[in-house]
């Protein structure tokens, strides 16, 4: 990875600029009105937080509810499908997406390549608060309980026949605001990252994030209009009598996947690309050796990138297709497993002879690899169109999917968090209920999970309120672990408190010699607005 | 960079141009989808139009018709043999005969395929009643024929040539204008999964 500490930026901004431009506007201009990018950047990460407590609270419903046979908590199906829609909504686009791609990719792109701030401020402002209003539209669809269709929104499982209520319209239109402000966030890093590097930062300099944020910008403004496009055909056919999707006027459902899956599987690689970046950073940092083989690093997620467009129908092996399109699909899609492979051994590498130190972040971004590398596995496994056809919508592939997602993703959010809480806030986090929130965290998703690779393969469907007593067994293991979790997040938000109350002040390079990017020139937090000078790399 | 505004202005108004083409091409992949799967019998479709029937070298093939009606349509529906056996490469006739039960006139259309899917693309429909909309006065009996043949190259692709039977498949719908008309889709009834009790 580049060099960049040799940047001339060193503190100046902090020295000169207390006292002439680092004066903040008032709370409304500040938080409502804000073009800064690292207020919005925070403003993206507590909404991050909302939303994934929310979408926490809804998986521990769940769980509750599987813990033992027999309807015993949500007794109404419909209730049933509404929960589980909305829990995968709001952990995809209301906790991950903001965290990873709003949240760190609006704080530290500006600083990570030496630019004073976004490239267009009140864009990223319309940006954030299309989301607020998304969140609101997609909690109406949950209570109301009309908006049962699962999240990939399956007509005619989401058409006016079997969801005639406005809460689906409601988490149709949430997704649109959405999609819409991830477009604006995803136009925002492109120009910034293409325009406003620091004089001599070459691409083949740019830190790992932020190729990481480049590549999921870009594929966010490749597949997003097209979810956008399929949603809008579904509120016409359920609203205004078109029959896109309805085989009635000549439509086809299957088309819906179709454009569904082109959006869905580059949006998993959206959710993973940052976390991969951050990944970087930390094991880098921590090892205290440059990343090994940066170009490899680059290419792999580029390519990953590219190769997630063209693998869509492995989610539909059971469509109808036939057995040529699916062997393409099949070997398309372990394609992707070289790439990824490249990233795993080139962390491992970057950690061989390193010199290691298990701070927080170390141990998430360890855990990462751990789960990740599980997920990617089952991953291989799901790919395969035979085996597929007996582990399609089982808990084989919920399982499959949360080990690379809701453990892989976020772990790499947690990871991040520890990183550059420091930096972020100026405040020293507990080192001590750090590590015990990883190992909470880390002990309840794996004992939630694990076991569901088992219920997959001996037949269990998802997305069912109950199951046969023959599966009772590890579903109450799993409710433990997602129990352990739910305390864990307990314990993490405890971390958030002692962090903020903290009187601790930390230096601007507090991991010390293995952090060498731009960021950590910087005073912590950073001034109010960096970079009035720009650095230069050498 | 000095001044990135207009460099910015310029990557910004080409990303907002990338963003509104591929909104365009997700609204495109419909009637692409539709010729997609016409050229490739994707999805079971069949050849639809007026090639003449090659002729064939004696081989044969059965051929079987299946009938549905969609519940929201008010008819009977049914096919007047239910399997048949062709020579390849030479024109068949058959039909269906449907029956409106209802005492209102009703507009239908029917859709179908091909099972195998795979052998799609050598089935050929030269005439056929489910290329328009059909109007049933209420009690009338309607007889719908239809026109096809069956590509002799069938026999000699190697994905189709084991295949001993062909299924024309129709299901019936109520036409989306008449339903529309007569609040058929209004009046859809209560989806399923409300109140499961055990």
């Amino acid at each position: 990875m580049a060099d960049t500490t040799h940047g001339h930026a060193h503190g100046h901004d902090d020295a000169h600029g207390h006292d002439h431009h680092d004066h903040k506007p008032g709370f409304v201009a500040r938080w409502f009105f804000s073009t800064n990018h690292k207020d919005i950047g925070t403003l993206y990460l507590i909404f991050a937080v909302v939303g994934g407590l929310v979408g926490g609270v809804l998986s521990e419903i769940m769980r509750a509810q599987l813990q033992f046979p027999n309807n015993h908590i949500v007794t109404d199906g419909q209730q049933w499908n509404t929960i589980i829609t909305t829990h995968g909504l709001l952990m995809i686009f209301f906790s991950v997406m903001p965290a990873l791609i709003g949240g760190f990719g609006n704080w530290f792109i500006p600083l990570m390549i030496g630019a004073p701030d976004m490239a267009f401020p009140r864009l990223n402002n319309i940006s954030f608060w299309l989301l607020p209003p998304a969140f609101v539209l997609i909690c109406i669809g949950l209570f109301m309980g009309e908006s049962g269709s699962g999240w990939t929104l399956y007509p005619p499982l989401s058409n006016a026949t079997y969801e005639h209520g406005m809460g689906m319209d409601c988490t149709l239109f949430a997704l649109h605001l959405a999609g819409a402000s991830s477009l604006l966030g995803a136009m925002n890093f492109i120009t910034t990252i293409f325009n406003m590097r620091a004089p001599g930062m070459t691409m083949h300099k740019l830190p790992l994030f932020i190729w990481a944020e480049l590549v999921t910008a870009w594929l966010l403004v490749l597949s997003v209009p097209v979810l956008a496009g399929a949603i809008t055909m579904l509120i016409c056919d359920r609203n205004f009598g078109t029959a896109f999707f309805d085989p009635q006027g000549g439509g086809d459902p299957v088309l819906f996947q179709h454009l569904f899956w082109f959006f869905g599987h580059p949006e998993v690689y959206i959710m993973i690309l940052p976390g991969f970046g951050i990944i970087s950073h930390v094991i880098s940092t921590f090892s205290k050796k440059p990343i090994f083989g940066y170009l490899g690093m680059v290419y792999a997620m580029v390519g990953i990138g590219v190769v997630g467009f063209v693998v869509w129908a492995h989610h539909m092996y059971l469509s109808g297709m036939d057995v040529d399109t699916r062997a393409y699909f099949m070997g398309a899609t372990m394609v992707i497993a070289v790439p990824t492979g490249v990233k795993i051994f080139s962390w491992i590498a970057t950690m061989w002879g390193g010199s290691i130190e298990f701070k927080t972040p170390m141990l998430w971004a360890i855990g990462f690899l751990f789960v990740f590398t599980i997920g990617g596995v089952t991953g291989v496994v799901c790919a395969n169109a035979g085996i597929d056809e007996s582990i399609h919508n089982t808990y084989y592939v919920i399982a499959h999917f949360h080990y690379v997602l809701s453990l892989g993703a976020v772990f790499s959010i947690f990871c991040g968090f520890y990183y550059w809480i420091g930096k972020m806030s100026g405040r020293q986090y507990p080192e001590f209920w750090g590590r015990v929130h990883f190992w909470l965290f880390f002990l309840g998703v794996n004992l939630t999970f694990f076991p569901q690779h088992f219920l997959g393969l001996s037949g269990m469907p998802r997305r069912y309120p109950d199951y046969p007593d023959a599966f009772a067994g590890w579903n109450y293991v799993s409710s433990v672990g997602a129990y352990i979790s739910g305390v864990s997040t307990l314990v993490f938000l405890y971390v958030c408190f002692k962090t903020f109350t903290s009187k601790a002040p930390v230096a601007d390079n507090y991991w010390g010699e293995g952090a060498t990017t731009l960021e950590w020139t910087q005073t912590s937090p950073p001034a109010f607005h960096t970079y009035s000078e720009l650095p230069r790399i050498l | 960079m000095r001044n990135p505004g207009a460099a910015n202005r310029i990557t910004g108004i080409a990303v907002v141009a990338i963003i509104a083409g591929m909104v365009g091409l997700s609204f495109a992949a419909i009637p692409l989808y539709r010729a997609f799967c016409a050229a490739t019998g994707y999805g079971g479709t069949p050849k639809i139009g007026v090639a003449t029937a090659p002729g064939g070298d004696g081989r044969t093939i059965r051929v079987r018709f299946n009938a549905d009606v969609n519940p929201g349509l008010p008819w009977t529906f049914a096919p007047d043999i239910v399997e048949v056996t062709v020579p390849l490469g030479e024109d068949n006739l058959a039909s269906y005969h449907a029956h409106n039960k209802s005492s209102r006139p009703v507009t239908g259309v029917a859709l179908y395929n091909i099972t195998p899917e795979r052998a799609a693309k050598y089935f050929h429909k030269t005439a056929c009643f489910c290329f328009n909309e059909q109007t049933l006065e209420p009690g009338q009996d309607m007889s719908f024929p239809l026109s096809f043949w069956v590509d002799p190259e069938i026999a000699r692709d190697p994905n189709t040539a084991n295949v001993g039977s062909i299924t024309l498949s129709y299901v019936f719908y109520t036409a989306l204008d008449d339903a529309a008309k007569s609040g058929a889709l209004a009046k859809a009834g209560p989806h399923v999964g409300a109140k499961i009790t055990n």
